[in-house]
């Protein structure tokens, strides 16, 4: 615990994770074949979704994966459950690789980890009761015998994610967006896991609903021990929640450093321009603040560029950054950083 | 400066929607005007009324929609009522009023050209030739900041992304120099670079083409940096309107105060998220007193008894601090300077704020 810099661990909000490594990433890069290009059709093209990651949680950390839409965020916590294959890499889990788990023992480990929704309107089998959403993945990892005989562990654990207790019996169309997030986070619950991938969890709830969820997403991590890979756009609430912060451009880490460090001292450009893009709700300081607005757009991952992934948009870009990749590197103890020039 | 007076004029604008399972009070008894060149964030959360509203002032609400009540002035005409409000819609549409919705990947047409469906608008409402219309259409690809605009003029609209497709929407909107833009949140489907450059090109055309914008957001900090003046709506109600300084420096309504404190701040770091507990109420049975009492914690009986009137707020001048916040040098001073709010208890929340 001795390393975890004293403006974290003074957080009230946030528990101190342990050393423990629960999740491991180590050059994690994913490939999707689209098509063919070419007179022939020699040639595969290839969507880069992720190129050449590496980072890793502690135990009941939460780690906040940023980055803009098509930047791979989704597609990293996605191959972290082992829902989609790495073209390349190595992903541990509790020290174990899990790479090519497969079959029985995939299915077994998949109750350590679990998702939460984006959508809390399209993830929620209208059809089912609350009970029958929530009971499932207790039924069929065998924790309960039936649905009815995991009733008692249901409303208890409905309860604690703040719905009423005569929630179990009604459908998910009863409830308000932000009321079905928290049946969603009950369902990721039921099993108990260690490990949560949130996948842009509030993001689609109002301002003043997103804070309960998020209130109630800490406070469960306190209780629980949670590890939270928290995956958003979002860098107000990001900076609130997460230990840490990796900030991904183009399917490569651009940053990743403590949560005060990447908002106090960011270091890679990109960073600089995300954080200045994001409005403040205060009109002098707002009008006031010294604001990178960028030119164009996130490159395209079928072809992107050589070099350095930002270099097309980066207003330090120089002749090397159109030559070579710059590599991830600690400029300072925790905080790295993937730029030539910082 | 800004012209004082109102160009668009809403006075007690009432809209139901008749549904299967009754009747929804979306917007009940909304006023407030708009100066030329004047900048009006309309704020508020999913289901607060606020969309509605925007498209009461082009006649674009449908059945089952209906306005039961109130009127919209364009220039002293109606909008809602009268003989010829047909035609005098047709008129200020696109003409004078333009729009820009919050999706800019369902407003294009998907089988025609941005560059043709761009010079439609203007060969529809200015009788521009096709050669004229063409060469126009560029010239305002251009203004709204689109690389090789000769060159993007003959893509569709699946080769741009959401960015490009948000600007060629703008382009559309100003292609017959409208006095009035309404942006109903232009830049939510965004990302946060791209709603920057969006936000910047918005502000450059209010400036340069002394636009007035209705701008339509549930995000306090998209408002902060481009509106003068801003209207926080709740429960199909405005609860205050004030210009841009005042409402974020001492919000005088409860909601106001209380949807400041739950934005996460990028510069403030927290302990733990200010959120409002509680939900809107069901607008087929809206409340007999203020919407928001249930959830307010300086909500009194009459509160719950009695509907709180939109009014001139005066601050007591001896209170706390003078009550005043710092003028801006980089803001320009709205004409308008009041400020109402529809709460009893605004004195004492101002207080609060204050200490």
């Amino acid at each position: 615990m001795t390393a975890v810099p004293e403006s974290t661990a003074l957080r009230v909000g946030r528990p101190v994770p342990s050393e423990e490594l629960l999740v491991e990433v180590d050059g994690l890069s994913i490939h999707f074949p689209v098509g063919r290009a070419g007179f022939w059709g020699q040639r595969v093209k290839v969507v880069h979704a992720v190129d050449d990651v590496s980072f890793a949680i502690r135990r009941g950390e939460t780690l906040g994966l940023v980055g803009e839409s098509g930047s791979g965020k989704t597609t990293v916590g996605r191959a972290i459950l082992r829902r989609i294959d790495p073209t390349a890499g190595t992903i541990r889990f509790q020290g174990e690789d899990i790479t090519a788990t497969k079959g029985e023992e995939l299915r077994l480990l998949r109750q350590h980890m679990q998702l939460v929704f984006q959508d809390p309107y399209a993830s929620l089998n209208p059809r089912m009761t609350v009970l029958q959403l929530v009971a499932e993945p207790l039924v069929v990892h065998g924790r309960a015998k039936s649905v009815e005989a995991a009733k008692s562990d249901v409303v208890s654990l409905l309860e604690r994610c703040g719905l009423p207790a005569d929630a179990a019996d009604r459908h998910p169309h009863a409830f308000s967006g932000g009321q079905r997030q928290r049946i969603g986070i009950a369902r990721a619950l039921a099993l108990r896991p260690h490990f949560i991938v949130a996948d842009e969890p509030v993001s689609a709830l109002d301002v003043s609903v997103r804070a309960q969820v998020v209130n109630l997403m800490q406070d469960l991590q306190h209780e629980l021990g949670l590890t939270y890979l928290f995956i958003a756009h979002d860098l107000s609430v990001v900076r609130h929640i997460s230990h840490r912060i990796a900030i991904l451009y183009a399917g490569k880490l651009a940053e990743l450093a403590d949560s005060d460090a990447v908002y106090e001292s960011p270091l890679h450009p990109y960073t600089e321009a995300l954080l200045s893009s994001v409005p403040i709700p205060d009109p002098p300081l707002q009008r006031a603040r010294r604001r990178i607005v960028l030119q164009g757009e996130i490159p395209n991952p079928i072809e992107p560029p050589t070099g350095c992934r930002f270099q097309t948009r980066c207003p330090l870009v120089q002749d090397v950054c159109r030559r070579q990749a710059p590599p991830l590197e600690e400029k300072a103890p925790g905080h790295w950083a993937a730029c030539f020039f910082r | 400066m800004i012209d004082p007076t109102p160009v668009l004029e809403v006075e007690h604008l009432q809209i139901d929607f008749l549904t299967r399972r009754g009747t929804v009070h979306a917007v009940r008894d909304v006023s407030f005007t708009i100066g030329r060149g004047e900048t009006l964030g309309l704020v508020g959360e999913s289901g607060s009324g606020k969309s509605v509203t925007a498209q009461a002032l082009l006649g674009m609400i449908e059945l089952p929609g209906r306005i039961v009540g109130g009127d919209v002035r364009w220039k002293g005409e109606s909008l809602v009522r009268g003989p010829h409000v047909r035609r005098t819609i047709e008129r200020v549409r696109g003409q004078e009023i333009a729009m820009v919705f919050q999706d800019p990947m369902t407003s294009l047409d998907p089988v025609f050209t941005v560059g043709s469906q761009v010079v439609e608008v203007l060969r529809r409402h200015r009788r521009l030739s096709r050669k004229a219309a063409k060469a126009r259409a560029v010239e305002l690809l251009d203004i709204v900041g689109i690389a090789n605009p000769t060159e993007r003029i003959s893509q569709y609209p699946f080769e741009m992304s959401g960015g490009m497709r948000q600007r060629v929407l703008i382009a559309m909107a100003l292609a017959c120099e409208p006095e009035l833009l309404v942006a109903d949140e232009p830049t939510t489907a965004l990302d946060v670079t791209i709603q920057a450059q969006i936000l910047e090109l918005v502000a450059k055309l209010q400036q340069e083409l002394r636009l007035a914008v209705l701008l339509i957001t549930h995000d306090l900090g998209v408002v902060a940096g481009v509106c003068d003046r801003v209207a926080v709506m709740y429960a199909g109600k405005i609860v205050e309107d004030a210009p841009a300084a005042d409402l974020y420096a001492t919000p005088a309504h409860p909601y106001s105060a209380a949807l400041l404190r739950s934005t996460p701040r990028l510069d403030i770091v927290l302990d733990r998220l200010v959120a409002i507990e509680g939900a809107p109420p069901d607008l087929r049975r809206p409340p007999a007193g203020c919407a928001f009492a249930t959830r307010c914690p300086f909500a009194i009986d009459h509160c719950r008894e009695e509907q709180p009137r939109l009014e001139v707020f005066e601050p007591v001048p001896d209170a706390v601090g003078a009550g005043d916040t710092e003028p801006f040098e980089e803001i320009e001073q709205p004409a308008r300077t009041e400020r109402t709010v529809a709460c009893f208890r605004a004195a004492e929340v101002r207080e609060e704020v204050l200490s």
